[in-house]
């Protein structure tokens, strides 16, 4: 087991945004997140990475404690993330994007990086080779040198997750991946994830789009007012009458 | 643009400012591109805090003044060795931007921009009311040359070729500083600082590097004004100063390399022309027709060109050069025409 949470709440004045979550996350897997808006999804991958501080509960990585640790600390323990209204650095290109996503493969600091220094273009080069097999998986190799900003949608999202993916994470966290894609963009975004599992890769993920989650996830957890009200694999939560009911439609045609 | 080679173009820019000496006599002119030697060296730190960082200080002409005062009082006062006094005018501003930026820098936007607005009117402050120490308004006389073992930099044209050479040193480590990890990781903080933390950037300790450094900077040219000049007070330490050097930086632009020569450049020869043409024009005028034509000029250049003199080369540049991906755009369009 990866990723394991215990009790994890998160209250917004009066609002509950997350209440005694639990999930266990094995290595390898797919674990998806679903639920109407406003259920607390996004709310748990802040509480994840470290931009929300929990009002209780417990988070670890690989039995390594998470609470208290600042996202960047976070981000070293092998937790990234995409985002939901995407967070690309628009005016770099798009290699310097996938570059920066890699900030902690590389070692030069401040002082070292203005003096002329060997080691460091070795370092540098070592890591945008990495970058660009990167890109290639995404099939953006040949955008390599315009800003990311200007890149079509769909693969402004594309992007993004190759960003995470040059960290070199343990555990990705996918937020809304597909929103705002096209069914063919979508087809596209769920092979390029089935290839990140079957490289070895740990999911988290927040998707809208029952077919895709459906298709791609090993394990899915149902939230609804910041409760988790079953979790299970596809099939199982296909049948949960808790589920039909809260989330798929009182008359439970999935899609 | 076409005639001009790319390769050749900025060092015969540096190679003509640096002959610049041996063929004129000009000491005016020799002490203005002084000056703005000077100005660039704050300007490059601060054009990195405000540029890649994404941050805004209103205090850095405290800081210039702080290493103009260390120098001045640590020779005049203590007699200590000129080189040893210019250290310390880079130190004394590094180690308070430490203390200042440590708790300002962990709150998000305005903070520090507000932080160092008000350092820098209580230092201008200091400089006027600590009379033991600082000479009050009358400041400090007596300041000796810079020298480096037997060698004194006693002229106007020594000096020159000292800030030049300082300049050169100090673009050559801003260049590879932008190039890297770090400066990289500077940008992305300025994009999205969400982004950059799941990057594991660790943004508050780089922003409180970035602005340590244009400290340092900001302390290093006050130091070397101070022995220039050779007499220092408070005024061109005031808020006022504050307030060009982010001028200088928005002017040449902020987040590109050339930008704080062009920015200081820029302020220092229109200050000075205004200060000439201005009693021509208008015979009666007072110092504040200066600076009413000083923000209209500068006005109309923001409107005309928001990103600074150092991006006017992009804009020339024809839009053709401007994708490297060229034909990659339209492949696209092409796809998702066949596609739906």
């Amino acid at each position: 087991m990866l990723l394991k949470i215990e009790g994890l709440t998160k209250i917004f004045g009066g609002i509950t945004a997350a209440k005694d979550i639990c999930c266990q996350v094995n290595e390898g897997n797919i674990f998806a997140l679903i639920g109407p808006n406003g259920a607390g999804k996004t709310t748990i991958f802040n509480l994840i990475t470290g931009m929300l501080k929990p009002d209780g509960g417990t988070i670890a990585i690989d039995g390594k404690e998470l609470i208290g640790l600042k996202p960047y600390q976070i981000a070293a323990a092998g937790i990234t993330r995409t985002f939901q209204n995407l967070q690309l650095f628009g005016d770099m290109t798009v290699l310097e994007n996938v570059i920066t996503g890699a900030y902690l493969k590389g070692k030069t600091g401040f002082i070292k990086s203005m003096l002329p220094l060997p080691g460091k273009s070795r370092e540098d080069l070592r890591i945008k080779e990495e970058a660009r097999a990167l890109l290639k998986d995404i099939g953006l190799e040949k955008a390599a040198g315009i800003p990311a900003a200007t890149l079509p949608f769909g693969q402004q999202r594309l992007l993004e997750i190759a960003r995470a993916m040059a960290s070199g994470p343990r555990l990705l966290l996918l937020d809304e991946p597909a929103a705002g894609l096209n069914s063919m963009e979508t087809k596209e975004l769920a092979g390029y994830l089935m290839q990140l599992r079957s490289q070895g890769l740990t999911m988290l993920l927040i998707e809208h789009d029952v077919e895709t989650v459906m298709e791609v996830a090993d394990r899915i957890m149902v939230l609804n007012f910041g409760c988790a009200i079953c979790e299970g694999t596809p099939a199982e939560i296909q049948r949960d009458p808790a589920v039909i009911k809260a989330y798929l439609g009182e008359d439970g045609n999935v899609a | 643009m076409a005639f001009i080679n790319k390769n050749h173009f900025w060092p015969g820019i540096i190679l003509f400012l640096l002959i610049i000496p041996l063929i004129t006599n000009s000491n005016y002119l020799l002490s203005i591109l002084i000056i703005i030697g000077l100005y660039t060296i704050i300007v490059q730190g601060l054009g990195i805090l405000m540029g890649y960082a994404g941050q805004i200080s209103f205090g850095h002409a405290a800081f210039f003044g702080l290493g103009a005062y260390t120098v001045a009082i640590l020779t005049t006062r203590f007699h200590s060795p000129t080189v040893l006094a210019l250290l310390g005018a880079a130190l004394l501003p590094g180690v308070i931007a430490a203390l200042i930026g440590r708790p300002t820098l962990k709150l998000q936007e305005l903070y520090l921009a507000l932080a160092t607005l008000g350092f820098g009117l209580l230092v201008h402050i200091g400089f006027t009311e600590g009379m033991e120490l600082t000479g009050g308004p009358s400041g400090i006389a007596g300041i000796p040359y810079l020298s480096v073992g037997s060698f004194v930099f006693d002229s106007d044209i020594k000096f020159f070729y000292l800030v030049a050479g300082i300049l050169i040193l100090l673009s050559a480590g801003i260049k590879g500083l932008i190039e890297s990890r770090v400066g990289r990781a500077l940008r992305a903080i300025r994009e999205s600082e969400h982004a950059a933390e799941t990057a594991g950037i660790d943004t508050a300790a780089l922003k409180l590097q970035a602005f340590i450094f244009s400290a340092l900077l900001a302390g290093l040219a006050g130091g070397l004004y101070a022995y220039y000049i050779t007499f220092i007070s408070p005024s061109p330490f005031s808020f006022h100063a504050s307030v060009q050097f982010v001028l200088m930086a928005v002017v040449g632009g902020l987040g590109t390399f050339v930008g704080p020569l062009l920015g200081a450049a820029m302020v220092v020869a229109l200050g000075e022309f205004l200060r000439w043409a201005i009693p021509v024009v208008i015979p009666n005028a007072g110092g504040e027709y200066q600076i009413i034509f000083f923000g209209l000029i500068l006005v109309v250049l923001m409107i005309f060109q928001p990103e600074g003199l150092g991006a006017l080369g992009k804009r020339l540049k024809p839009a053709t050069q401007k994708l490297p991906g060229e034909g990659y755009s339209t492949k696209i369009e092409a796809e998702k025409e066949g596609g739906l």
